[in-house]
C-alpha cells in the first residue's frame, strides 16, 4: 500500500523573521557580575540582588536533570548571553506612541499591532522582546479597576512590597535546575495582581518575543488573585529562525487565595527547527500554581513549537474544594520532542483535579506525557481524572505515556484513562469521499481529536489555534 | 453515464476483478448481488478511489477517466459512495461536517457556500424526512451511533451531496423494518432521470421499494449474470448455487 503519510514536507515557520534592531548585550556567560549586571541594569533592590545570588549560589551546585525523555547536545551555560535589550533610541518611551518604529514593526508582524490593540479589542497585552517588556497597554482601564498589569521590572520598583511578598512562594529559588537559573538571571517579564472581590474586566495578555541570537530568555511572570478575584490570562510565544539553539527557561507562579479563580492559556510557537532538527528553541519551562480554599487554576496549553519543551504546568491544591484542571495539546512533527504533562498535588480535604492531555506526533518526533497525581494524607475526599490520548501521524513518530500516582489518602477517588490511536486511512477516505482534501480531511480529523482542550481556550484563541495546528501539521499527511 | 470496460483489481498479488464490464445509463438503477468475497465491496471502494488496489482497464464517468481522479475529484464530480461501515469521527460535530462536505463539493462545481444558517434549516428538512432526530447534527460523525443511525446518516448524506452517481454498499444490510424503510423511501426520492444508482445488496427486500433496472450476479471477479428484477428473487429462492454452476467456465 503507498504510504502517504511517509512523505514529509518541510513546514515553514511563519514567524522567523528577524528585526535589525540595536541590542544592548550583556558578555556572554553566568557568574555574579553578570547576575550583579542584570540586577543594576533594571535598578532592583538589594533583597531582590541578594535574592538572584542565592540562586546562583545554589545553582552551581545542581546537574541538569537526566530523567527527561528527552535528547540534546549538551548545553553550555557559559556559551550564552543572559541579557539582552534592543537599545534605546532616545529617552524612554513615555506611551505608545515613542516606541521605537522598528519595536513596532516587530510586533505588527506578528499581527500584534499595540495600537491596535488599545483602540479595537478588549484584550490588555503585554509585549515582551527579548529581556524587555516593550509596553504594556490597557494599563489605565485596568488601574480604575484595580488590577495591576505591567512588566516585572516595573512591578519591582512599583509595587516592591507585594513582588516580595508573593515572589518564589510557589516555586521556590531552590525547587529544580531550570527554575534556579530563572530566579538568578531572570530579566523581566509580567506581573499581575487582582484584587479581593475583582472580576478582571478583559482578557489579559503577555506576548514574548525572541529575537536576539545566542540570547537565552529566562522570564518571570507573577499572577496572584485575592479572595474571590478572578482572571483569565493567556501568553504567546514566537521566535526568529537561527540555526543554534536557543534557551528559554521560563518560571510562572500563580496565586490564587481563597474562593479566586485564575485561567491561564498558553499557545506557544517558539521556532521548532528546520526539518532536519537544526536550531530551535529549548523550552525548559516551570509553571505552577497554589489554590486556597474554593480556589480554581487552570492552565490550557496549546503547545506546538520549540525543538524541545520540558514542562509541566502544575497545582498544589492547598485549601480544601479547591479545583486544578489540566488541558493540554501538544504538538511534535519532524525532530520535535516533547514531554510535558502537569503534576496535581492534594493537599486540603475534597479537592478535584481534571487532566486531559491530547498528544500528537508525526515525523519523527517524540511525545511523552509525564503527570504526577498525588494525594497527601491530609486530602480527605480528593477526586481526579485523567484522560491522555495519543495521536500519531505515520509510523516512525512515537507516544509516551509516564503516568505517576501517589495516593496516602483511602478515601481518595483516582481515574486515569488512556488512549492511543493513528489518523486512519478509513477516517481519511471518508473525509475525501465526501469531497474534502486531504490536507483539510487531516486538519479536520485533528481538531476533532483536540476539541475538549481547544473548548476551553478563549474563543478567539481557539480559532488562532486551530490555524496554528493546521500550518503546523503541513503536509504531515499526504 | 458509468462504462466500466474489462476492469481488473488485484490487492497483493490476488485477484479479486478480472475484467469486470458495466454500463450503467443516466436515471438507471442497477443492482450487484453475489456470493461473500466476489469484490463487491472491492469494486465500490475502487469507484470512489480509495488507494492500495492494483488497478487496470479503464473506467469513464460521464466520458471522464475516473480512474485518473483523486477520491474529493471523484465526489465533486458528483459520485457518492455510502460505507457499508461508516468510519466514527470523534469530535467532529456532524453538522459542521455535513456543511463542510456540502460546501466542498459546492465549490467545485461552481456554486457558492452555503450558510450556516441556511444549512441548519435544509438539513433539519431532510432529517425529518429520514426521520431522524436534529440532535444528531450535534454529535460527532458516526461516533457512538447504532448500525441503524449510520446508514441513515449515509442516505441525509447522500441527500444533502446531489450526486450524479450513487453507490450503496450494503445499506440495507443490519437494518430493522422501519429503517430499512427509511432508507428505501430516501433512495426512491432522489430518483430523477439523470441520476444512477448501483446498489450493492444480499437481499430482496429492498428491491421490492426500487424496483431496479438490472440485477448482475458478481462472481469470481466478473458479472455472471445479468437480469432484471425477477433475477433477485430467483437467487433468494435457490441460492447462488444454481446460477454459478450453469456458468462456470
Amino acid at each position: 500500500m503507498p504510504d502517504v503519510i511517509e512523505d514529509l514536507v518541510d513546514r515553514e515557520y511563519a514567524f522567523g523573521f528577524h528585526s535589525d534592531l540595536d541590542t544592548d548585550l550583556a558578555p556572554k556567560g553566568l557568574n555574579d557580575d553578570v547576575v550583579r549586571l542584570i540586577s543594576a541594569k533594571k535598578h532592583e533592590p538589594d533583597w531582590l540582588l541578594a535574592w538572584r545570588l542565592e540562586a546562583l549560589r545554589h545553582f552551581v551546585t545542581l546537574e541538569e536533570p537526566t530523567w527527561p525523555n528527552v535528547h540534546h547536545p549538551p548545553i553550555d551555560y557559559q556559551d550564552m548571553h543572559y541579557w539582552a535589550a534592543p537599545k534605546p533610541k532616545g529617552p524612554a518611551p513615555k506611551s505608545l506612541d515613542d516606541i521605537d518604529p522598528e519595536i513596532r514593526a516587530t510586533f505588527d508582524k506578528l499581527g500584534i499591532s499595540l495600537a491596535e490593540q488599545q483602540r479595537l479589542s478588549g484584550v490588555a497585552v503585554d509585549a515582551i522582546l527579548d529581556s524587555v517588556s516593550v509596553a504594556t497597554t490597557f494599563k489605565a482601564q485596568l488601574a480604575e479597576a484595580g488590577v495591576l498589569f505591567c512588566s516585572f521590572s516595573e512591578a519591582v520598583r512599583e509595587h516592591p512590597e507585594l513582588v516580595r511578598r508573593y515572589l518564589g512562594s510557589v516555586v521556590g529559588i531552590r525547587d529544580n535546575f531550570f527554575a534556579t537559573l530563572n530566579s538568578a538571571v531572570f530579566s523581566d517579564g509580567s506581573f499581575c495582581f487582582i484584587p479581593a472581590g475583582v472580576r478582571c474586566p478583559m482578557e489579559l495578555s503577555t506576548y514574548f518575543r525572541m529575537n536576539a541570537a545566542q540570547t537565552g530568555q529566562f522570564e518571570r511572570t507573577l499572577i496572584v488573585a485575592e479572595e474571590g478575584a478572578s482572571v483569565s490570562y493567556l501568553e504567546g510565544c514566537t521566535a526568529p529562525m537561527r540555526d543554534e539553539n536557543q534557551l528559554h527557561a521560563a518560571v510562572v507562579e500563580l496565586v490564587a487565595l481563597d474562593d479566586a479563580s485564575i485561567k491561564y492559556s498558553t499557545v506557544q510557537n517558539w521556532y521548532p527547527g528546520d526539518a532536519n532538527g537544526n536550531g530551535g528553541i529549548y523550552n525548559f519551562v516551570t509553571k505552577r500554581g497554589r489554590a486556597g480554599a474554593r480556589a480554581r487554576i487552570s492552565w490550557t496549553q496549546v503547545e506546538t513549537g520549540s525543538a524541545i519543551t520540558w514542562k509541566y504546568p502544575s497545582v498544589i491544591l492547598q485549601g480544601d474544594d479547591s479545583v486544578g484542571e489540566f488541558y493540554s495539546v501538544a504538538v511534535t512533527t519532524n525532530h520535535q520532542q516533547a514531554d510535558t504533562g502537569t503534576k496535581m498535588i492534594h493537599v486540603g480535604r475534597n479537592t478535584s483535579s481534571t487532566i486531559v492531555s491530547k498528544g500528537i506526533s508525526a515525523g519523527q518526533a517524540q511525545n511523552t506525557y509525564r503527570g504526577l497525581v498525588k494525594v497527601l494524607r491530609s486530602a480527605s475526599g480528593a477526586r481526579n481524572h485523567t484522560r491522555c490520548d495519543s495521536l500519531l501521524i505515520g509510523s516512525r513518530c512515537g507516544a509516551h505515556t509516564f503516568p505517576y500516582i501517589e495516593v496516602k489518602n483511602d478515601t481518595a477517588q483516582v481515574e486515569h484513562e488512556a488512549s492511543t490511536s493513528k489518523v486512519s486511512d478509513d477516517q481519511l477516505f471518508y473525509c475525501r469521499q465526501r469531497g474534502l482534501t486531504q490536507e483539510d480531511a487531516t486538519s479536520m480529523i485533528i481538531n476533532g481529536f483536540c476539541r475538549e482542550v481547544f473548548d476551553e481556550l478563549p474563543m478567539e484563541y481557539a480559532v488562532e489555534a486551530q490555524a496554528l495546528m493546521r500550518l503546523t501539521l503541513e503536509g504531515a499527511v499526504g | 453515464m458509468l462504462h466500466i470496460d474489462h476492469l481488473r483489481i488485484g490487492v497483493v498479488g490476488k485477484t479479486i476483478l478480472d475484467g469486470l464490464d458495466l454500463d450503467v445509463a443516466a436515471g438507471e438503477v442497477h443492482v450487484i448481488m453475489g456470493p461473500n468475497g466476489a469484490g463487491k465491496t472491492t469494486l465500490a471502494n475502487v469507484l470512489a478511489g480509495r488507494d492500495g488496489y492494483d488497478v487496470s482497464g479503464r473506467v469513464l464517468f460521464d466520458g471522464v477517466d475516473l480512474l485518473a481522479l483523486t477520491p474529493e475529484e471523484r465526489a465533486a464530480a458528483g459520485l457518492f459512495l455510502a460505507f457499508q461501515h461508516p468510519i466514527e469521527i470523534p469530535g467532529v460535530g456532524n453538522m459542521y461536517f455535513l456543511r463542510t462536505a456540502v460546501n466542498a463539493v459546492r465549490a467545485a462545481r461552481g456554486f457558492e457556500e452555503i450558510s450556516a444558517r441556511d444549512f441548519l434549516t435544509l438539513a433539519k428538512e431532510h432529517m425529518a424526512r429520514l426521520g431522524m432526530d436534529p440532535a444528531f447534527l450535534s454529535r460527532s460523525v458516526n461516533d457512538g451511533f447504532s448500525g441503524g443511525e449510520k446508514k441513515r446518516n449515509e442516505i441525509l448524506q447522500m441527500s444533502l451531496l446531489e450526486p450524479r452517481l450513487a453507490i450503496l454498499d450494503e445499506t440495507d444490510s443490519g437494518l430493522d423494518i422501519d429503517a430499512l424503510r427509511a432508507v428505501a423511501d430516501g433512495i426512491q426520492r432522489l430518483r430523477t432521470p439523470d441520476r444512477s444508482f448501483l446498489i450493492i445488496t444480499h437481499h430482496r427486500r429492498l428491491l421490492d421499494d426500487i424496483r431496479p433496472d438490472q440485477v448482475h450476479v458478481l462472481s469470481r471477479g466478473r458479472v455472471v449474470r445479468s437480469g432484471d428484477q425477477r433475477l433477485a428473487s430467483e437467487l433468494e429462492a435457490h441460492g447462488y448455487g444454481p446460477t454459478l454452476a450453469g456458468t462456470s467456465a
